[in-house]
């Protein structure tokens, strides 16, 4: 099934009754060629890329729950490629261009929109800290504007100039960076993936990875053992336990990060809008609602929900920013388990076990990866080679130290991120 | 949350300055190989359900803690202080 236009035409007038499921619902076979355990953006979208770009067909993804019941669909849908660390930069700068393109490959509505993002700065320090990281951004080929603060001002009016903790000085303009539909994108891989012969599997926990003598020979699943010549871990949050069913302790602490949105409102935020210094980020989603964050709730958990303090802090740091959002209610908020790396950045690598791969470490910024990831740890199963954007995200980095990658300048430690 | 402080009794989660898992009572020796200290320093079981891990009491008595919690539930078990927990493991 094919979506257009005219084929949204035809189905509105023809009471809708023409649309078919996205995908099956296999029965897991015995045996797989390659099997992905976790059905979440980055599990889908290498599924899709081992089929689409290598050929490959005999796939199972393997998920616990439903389909983007985890961290994809409870993000807050910021896509942007800001990174200034090599290593970083050309991943996110890679991954950026897929998504430009990601509608028509997947002929589904994602609803990418590159409204822009604004990072706002409001000392000298860090506005130079921010022409650094915008030089780098345009080095690497990506936009990068610098606006003062009547720059700011004309795309921002709303916010409050003038206060006394951190006046804002200016932003750092990222005219491509923007949200996406968090849901569809998880939907879109999948359908992509269901065409091209791969089986989703859902409700189907994996509970062992079978190892002889180093080699990876299968899973335990809740529905049966399911052999596989290769094995895939990208299950975000739960990484830890995944694992230690393989024997491994990875260089990864769980966190919940809470989010937070707004009944729904007349257009009134039009970007993207990154507070650093009160730890706040702000956009409109399409349906109206004021989607908003801020950082973890700082102590390792697997609580789909945070505690009050972060509520409070993000909620203090929306009124110093744009006190017109005390007028808004707040409808839900809620919570995603982050596979938190000491050094904040990402691993796509092979293990010490032959047909074990893993792609993991995504930290509370792996929504924007979902296409990169997808695409270069697929490159990695199917050729065992590194694919060059994410050939830096090495899971020895942190034994030898050679090559951590802290985006943030806070020290290569658990809980500095 | 709230945290019962040995010294200072139950207090808000915000006094506290959180460590992560409590390995850290558990040093290597100076000499020990990479292995042991990228253990040490990076890697982590990560439990889901129950952990022991290190608070540092900084808005109270600025004792540190080892608190037993439920990383699923966010019920928290007991705290110790950390020098207790140490003195026992020798
Ligand atoms: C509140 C919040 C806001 C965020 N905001 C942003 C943002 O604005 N921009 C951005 O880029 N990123 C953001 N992120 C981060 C981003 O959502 C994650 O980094 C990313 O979604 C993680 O990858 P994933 O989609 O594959 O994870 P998930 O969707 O969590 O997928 C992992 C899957 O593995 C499954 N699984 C786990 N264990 C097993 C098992 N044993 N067997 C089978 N299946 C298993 C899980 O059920 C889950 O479906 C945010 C996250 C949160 C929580
Ligand atoms: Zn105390």
């Amino acid at each position: 099934m094919r979506f257009s236009a005219l084929r949204v035409l035809k189905e509105g007038l023809t009471g809708n009754k023409g649309w078919t499921p996205h995908w099956r619902d296999p029965q897991p076979k015995d045996e797989y060629d390659i099997v992905i355990i976790g059905g979440g953006g980055h599990g889908l979208s290498t599924a899709y890329y081992l089929a689409k770009n290598h050929g490959l067909r005999n796939i199972a993804v393997l998920e616990k729950g439903y389909l983007g019941g985890g961290n994809v669909g409870r993000n807050t849908t910021i896509v942007r490629a800001n990174y200034f660390l090599q290593g970083n930069s050309e991943f996110y700068s890679h991954s950026l261009k897929l998504w430009e393109n990601l509608e028509e490959d997947l002929n589904y509505n994602v609803m990418h929109s590159q409204r822009g993002l604004i990072n706002l700065f409001h000392s000298d320090g860090q506005r130079d800290a921010f022409v650094r990281r915008g030089n780098s951004m345009v080095n690497q080929g990506d936009d990068a504007i610098l606006l003062d603060r009547e720059g700011v001002r004309e795309h921002l009016p709303y916010l409050d100039f003038e206060q006394t903790r951190f006046p804002i000085y200016g932003g750092l303009y990222h005219p491509r960076g923007g949200t996406a539909r968090h849901d569809a994108v998880a939907w879109g891989y999948a359908r992509g993936a269901d065409e091209r012969g791969v089986d989703l599997i859902q409700n189907c926990e994996v509970t062992g990875i079978d190892i002889e003598n180093g080699k990876v020979k299968g899973v335990q699943t809740t529905r049966g053992a399911i052999k596989a010549k290769k094995v895939g871990i990208v299950v975000a949050g739960r990484s830890g336990q995944v694992a230690a069913m393989a024997g491994m302790r990875l260089p990864i602490e769980s966190h919940v990060l809470q989010a937070f949105v707004t009944e729904g409102l007349k257009p009134v935020i039009d970007h993207v809008v990154s507070f650093g210094m009160g730890h706040f980020y702000i956009s409109q989603s399409d349906k109206g609602g004021l989607v908003f964050g801020g950082d973890l709730d700082f102590y390792s958990s697997y609580a789909s929900r945070g505690n009050l303090p972060m509520k409070e802090h993000v909620m203090e740091a929306g009124m110093t920013l744009m006190p017109m959002i005390g007028k808004a209610k707040v409808l839900r908020s809620w919570g995603g388990i982050m596979d938190m790396t000491p050094d904040g950045s990402p691993i796509i690598d092979k293990t010490d076990i032959d047909g074990l791969y893993i792609d993991c470490g995504w930290c509370y910024g792996g929504f924007k990866a979902v296409p990169g990831s997808g695409f270069s740890f697929a490159h990695l199963m199917a050729t065992d080679n590194h694919h060059a954007p994410a050939a830096k995200y090495r899971l020895d980095r942190f034994r030898t130290g050679y090559g951590l990658m802290d985006e943030e300048g806070t020290g290569s430690q658990h809980n500095l991120h | 949350m709230r945290l019962p402080c040995p010294i200072c009794g139950e207090r808000d989660r915000r006094e506290f300055y959180y460590q992560g898992e409590a390995v850290a009572l558990d040093r290597p020796a100076p000499d020990a190989d990479e292995r042991a200290w990228d253990d040490y320093l990076h890697n982590r079981d990560n439990p889901a359900g129950e952990t022991r891990d290190l608070w540092y009491h900084d808005g109270g008595c600025g004792s540190w803690l080892v608190v037993h919690r439920n990383t699923i539930t966010h019920e928290v078990y007991s705290a110790e202080l950390a020098r207790d927990v140490k003195g026992r493991m020798k």
